[in-house]
């Protein structure tokens, strides 16, 4: 009798009623010794540079939740368009389902207009939707991408702002990989040079940031070709035991064994067949 | 008497929320600010416009070039001052309302209108916005104009406006050195010398000095150096 209309109206945007509720909870949890988890971050190094022929992303593999590494080989650069590729810091859920929605509404785009999309055009919808979230989507983007007038490089906040620039670096890394592009960066830079000098400055946020660490991943995108390299350099090698831990068989002396059989009935059986297609 | 015990309970763990992180710096959880010395002086035939380019996240500078100088229209132009997300938005929105403007008016825009444009969202969402705007620009009507909308929504048109945490500094510089009829060239000396002192002062600005020059005939961009700033003195 009473149905649900579909036509109800739909509040936009983040619902902030149970954040009371929550907050109360959180502190008497911690009462009982129970923490909420943290929300995984990816602490992050990430940088890009346009050279002679494109643009050169790279970032680090490391992502936090809290103090502890949750992924110790998590890929941080997101497929934006085929010539369009996005480096996220901060939030790792809010960088990965941003980029994922932009890409979406961008291919969207590009079927309606049958053209390539554009960098600007990605770097717009980016902007536009954070800025509508205020800030509360943690996501600090690197974009970056090749299309019909050229190569082209922005930084991206979560707050909405953008710039426009040759070389760029975000996270919590950003000072370290800053400062060995203000070194060595010089326009116009060979493939070679630039994926060297983007290598460095991933590898000094490594070596020089506790939230960034384990590998570089670069991703090279040029008119017409994409090289995504992953893992460019395994910056970190996961130590070799010098020693075998293993006890041989008849190190403990056995004292006295009884074997048991547990009676088990059966009382139900039914198969399921799995879909393999 | 249990609400009020609630809520004061509720704004003390929001602020332990916010904890300080040795793992994430200070500036990766501050909003983009550009800190800023913006400018625009008025003068016979259209209108000089200067920022410096420095944009900051607190202590950091996230962009050291940063063009502050955004076009709205042909002939006109609006300095940023304040959060770099909320004027970069207000910009973008404003050039869009103006370029259909002017699309049904089939003529270039008035200053005015534009800086209408931007006084009534500044205004509107007061409350939620951090932006310092000076509008600029050359119209058939009126000539060179400069319009001010500082943070709250006010609008109030000048001979000569300054803005910013910068601005804090010249307002005795702008004040004496002033003369209405100055010509282009005077113009252009007295932004590039007021910008400098301020970029000197001011933490948060500095890198070069960008200008705009608007005329009837159309805009010239400039950038003076930081090495080739006037000098004041060699202390």
């Amino acid at each position: 009798m009473a149905t649900v209309s579909v036509c109800q109206y739909q509040p936009r945007g983040f619902s902030f009623e149970n954040c009371k509720r929550n907050a109360l909870l959180e502190a008497d949890s911690t009462k009982f010794g129970f923490n909420a988890p943290a929300a995984r971050k990816t602490g992050t190094t990430i940088c890009g540079i346009v050279f002679k022929d494109g643009v050169v992303l790279g970032a680090d593999t490391r992502a936090t939740e809290g103090m502890v590494v949750a992924d110790k080989n998590c890929s941080k650069i997101h497929y934006i368009s085929p010539n369009i590729y996005c480096c996220g810091a901060g939030t790792a859920a809010d960088t990965e389902m941003t980029t994922q929605i932009i890409s979406s509404n961008l291919e969207l785009h590009s079927l309606t207009t049958s053209r390539l999309p554009r960098v600007a055009t990605a770097n717009r919808m980016l902007k536009q939707m954070l800025f509508r979230y205020q800030g509360y989507i943690g996501a600090a983007l690197v974009l970056g991408g090749v299309d019909c007038t050229g190569p082209h490089l922005y930084s991206i906040y979560p707050h909405g702002s953008t710039d426009k620039l040759p070389y760029v670096t975000m996270g919590s890394g950003s000072l370290a990989a800053m400062a060995v592009f203000e070194d060595r960066f010089k326009p116009d830079m060979e493939e070679e040079e630039a994926k060297s000098l983007v290598r460095d400055a991933i590898a000094a946020g490594i070596f020089n940031d506790l939230g960034s660490g384990s590998n570089i991943d670069l991703c090279v995108i040029t008119k017409g070709k994409v090289d995504y390299l992953r893992p460019h350099d395994v910056a970190n090698n996961k130590g070799v035991r010098t020693g075998s831990y293993r006890y041989k068989r008849g190190t403990t002396g056995v004292l006295t064994k009884t074997v048991t059989p547990l009676n088990l009935e059966v009382v139900e059986e039914s198969i399921q067949t799995m879909d393999t297609s | 008497m249990a609400a009020t015990a609630a809520a004061l309970q509720f704004s003390a763990q929001v602020s332990s929320l916010n904890n300080y992180n040795d793992l994430y710096p200070d500036w990766t959880q501050r909003e983009v600010s550009t800190g800023t010395t913006i400018m625009a002086v008025e003068f016979d035939g259209g209108v000089v416009m200067g920022a410096d380019s420095r944009t900051t996240t607190g202590a950091y500078i996230a962009n050291r070039v940063t063009d502050k100088l955004t076009p709205i229209h042909d002939r006109i132009f609006c300095c940023r001052s304040g959060s770099a997300a909320d004027t970069q938005a207000i910009a973008d929105a404003v050039t869009y309302q103006l370029g259909f403007h002017s699309i049904e008016l089939d003529e270039a825009p008035l200053v005015q209108t534009a800086a209408s444009l931007f006084r009534d969202m500044c205004y509107r969402y007061r409350e939620e916005l951090m932006a310092g705007i000076i509008v600029a620009g050359w119209d058939q009507r009126r000539g060179g104009q400069v319009y001010t909308v500082p943070v709250g929504g006010m609008l109030t048109r000048q001979p000569v406006s300054v803005g910013g945490s910068g601005s804090s500094y010249i307002y005795g510089y702008v004040d004496s050195n002033y003369r209405p009829g100055m010509n282009k060239e005077e113009c252009l000396k007295f932004t590039a010398g007021a910008l400098t002192l301020a970029m000197e002062r001011d933490g948060s600005s500095g890198g070069v000095v960008r200008m705009a020059i608007i005329t009837e005939k159309g805009v010239e961009r400039r950038v003076i150096l930081g090495n080739q700033l006037p000098q004041f003195s060699t202390v």
